[in-house]
């Protein structure tokens, strides 16, 4: 999977998880909690669907590292990389 | 010829991935959720209703009644969506006239930060920077912080000596979780915030409606549901979950999801030999939080009561008193108005009144006498009422009252707790799966995780315990610290 394609990963599950928010603009640098309404159960869901879609572990202390896109791409494209885009 | 007894496990598998006990809403939310991961999951109710202490029941002359349904944040509608179904989360409509009324005030609020404000500077003379502090305070109060201070402390803070805005501020939290002044201050602001939100919502359709629709779900989604099903053990063999035992038979799981009692859990249904001595005597010290009495009035099917109040914070106390309201000299009682928007199909109106309480005092009553305080309670109750619904005992057919005694008959809860345990209790319930594996806890503890948003919200954090726990004896799980 490219950088591109893992940052299009997480905005499909934003949407799921998000459905009422405009997530066409976020930032990736800026705090994704800052720009839409997601809960600390927001993340915990984004957490659950990475395990479910691609069998990853995020463990508790590394959370932080989802705060931003930036973040998100960067914490989980080496993991990523190798998988097929289809799940 | 005598009938057998019929087999409520019927057709039962041999193993599971994870056995949950108890369907309140926080079993039945996890169960729903570890389903939809794709794990085979079992969900034993002893009870023949689903829900815990979601429930309601049913009277002659068509009268419904609903036990916890009034008053959940509006965090619950999102929390419907994302653990339920769309069509759930839709049902969910605002309580807009919050009343209170005591010797020390009389307000109608929409029970949000907007209006309190208001009401906190033109009713108690609190400044605007004060009342602005304040929220942010507890607004930025969080689960992790260390716990230093009490609710009474924070009060004494912002408004000291100033009892009447304590009550204003207090007295609905305490019947939402039950938590007093002394109990750490982030019980209270966690959930205080959480109403602040947006203000304070129910489930239109009733109890019945709700249980059946996530009854529904759950079978979409493969849960094996065994209501008539009491877990009378869990099998613990080298600090693994091994099983369960219900009704007599023996079930295998590679996981048990807990929603009974926590301290039943571990003393009853697991056993002490299995856990650390020292984990042990932390568990001796987690209080049981207090129980309830409830009065539920039925109206007459011709008759009509005028919106007084969705729910109404009454109390002939002088002041706030945690020790009173737990009195069975009854001083506080609240009223929820149950009006036809609730169930548009039927018209119909109830009212229930329900009162903190503790469990020793009904427990301790000879038979006649518990008879006896059940009926005075019935009255006194209905005498209270007339003050805002006047002529009440003329449009009531149907009075009856519960005590901790019902509570426990139903919920098998220690003491008849309706709000769990204390504080010290959400330490012990997250800290299970340490001592034993596969052993996991979700209901209502700390306070924190109580009431309908705060149960159904723990059983999804424990439903991710779970499923990782589980895809972890599976080979294929990456970890991404790895």
């Amino acid at each position: 999977m490219t950088i591109e394609e893992v940052r299009k990963i997480i905005l499909n599950i934003l949407a799921d998880i998000a459905p009422d928010e405009d997530i066409s603009c976020i930032d990736d640098n800026t705090k994704l909690r800052d720009q839409i309404d997601l809960d600390s159960m927001d993340f915990l869901d984004i957490v659950m669907e990475l395990r479910k879609r691609f069998n990853i572990e995020v463990p508790e202390k590394d959370y932080e590292h989802l705060a931003t896109m930036a973040g998100c791409v960067s914490y989980l494209t080496p993991l990523l990389k190798d998988r097929p885009l289809a799940s | 010829m005598k009938k057998p007894p019929r087999n409520w496990l019927k057709g039962v598998l041999s193993a599971y991935d994870t056995v949950v006990i108890g369907s309140g809403l926080a079993g039945m939310t996890s169960a729903n959720l570890l389903a939809k991961l794709g794990h085979k999951v079992l969900l034993a109710e002893h009870h023949y209703n689903m829900g815990g202490m979601a429930t309601w029941f049913k009277r002659k002359g068509g009268h419904v009644m609903d036990i916890s349904l009034h008053g959940f944040p509006c965090g619950m509608i999102k929390t419907l969506r994302k653990y339920w179904t769309q069509d759930i989360s839709h049902r969910v409509i605002q309580l807009k006239n919050v009343r209170f009324d005591n010797p020390q005030f009389s307000v109608s609020t929409s029970f949000d930060k907007v209006d309190f404000t208001h009401i906190l500077r033109d009713r108690f003379g609190i400044l605007r920077e004060v009342i602005d502090e304040f929220f942010l305070t507890v607004r930025d109060m969080n689960f992790y912080d260390e716990v230093v201070m009490t609710t009474r402390e924070l009060f004494e803070k912002y408004f000291p000596g100033r009892t009447d805005v304590w009550r204003f501020l207090m007295e609905p939290i305490t019947y939402a979780n039950g938590s007093t002044l002394d109990d750490p201050a982030i019980t209270y602001g966690i959930v205080f915030s959480n109403f602040m939100d947006k203000g304070v919502f129910t489930y239109q359709g009733g109890t019945d409606h709700l249980i059946k629709e996530m009854k529904q779900e759950l079978l979409r989604n493969g849960v094996d549901i065994r209501t008539h099903c009491m877990v009378e053990k869990i099998y613990v063999d080298d600090k693994t979950v091994q099983g369960v035992r219900i009704n007599g038979q023996d079930i295998q799981c590679k996981s048990v999801l807990s929603n009974s009692n926590l301290l039943t859990t571990i003393e009853q249904l697991t056993g002490e030999e299995h856990f650390e001595p020292e984990f042990i005597e932390e568990v001796k010290k987690v209080r049981l939080n207090n129980s309830s009495c409830q009065v539920y009035m039925g109206i007459k099917k011709d008759k009509t009561i005028p919106n007084v109040g969705d729910l109404l914070f009454s109390s002939v106390a002088d002041e706030y008193c945690t020790d009173q309201i737990l009195s069975k000299a009854v001083t506080s009682r609240t009223f929820s108005f149950y009006y036809p928007e609730i169930r548009p199909d039927t018209n119909r109106y109830s009212i229930v009144s329900s009162t903190n309480a503790r469990y020793q005092d009904w427990a301790s009553l000879s038979e006649t006498q518990y008879k006896k305080e059940k009926h005075d309670l019935e009255q006194t109750t209905l005498d209270a009422l007339d003050k805002y619904v006047p002529g009440i005992r003329n449009k009531v057919d149907h009075v009856e009252a519960s005590t901790p005694k019902t509570f426990k008959r139903y919920t098998l809860h220690p003491s008849g707790t309706s709000f769990g345990t204390k504080f010290e209790g959400l330490k012990i319930s997250r800290d299970l799966p340490k001592q034993i594996n596969g052993l996991f806890h979700a209901g209502s503890v700390g306070i924190i995780m109580s009431g309908w948003l705060g149960a159904a919200n723990y059983g999804v954090i424990v439903a991710n315990e779970t499923d990782k726990f589980l895809r972890q004896l599976r080979p294929s799980l990456a970890t991404a610290s790895a």
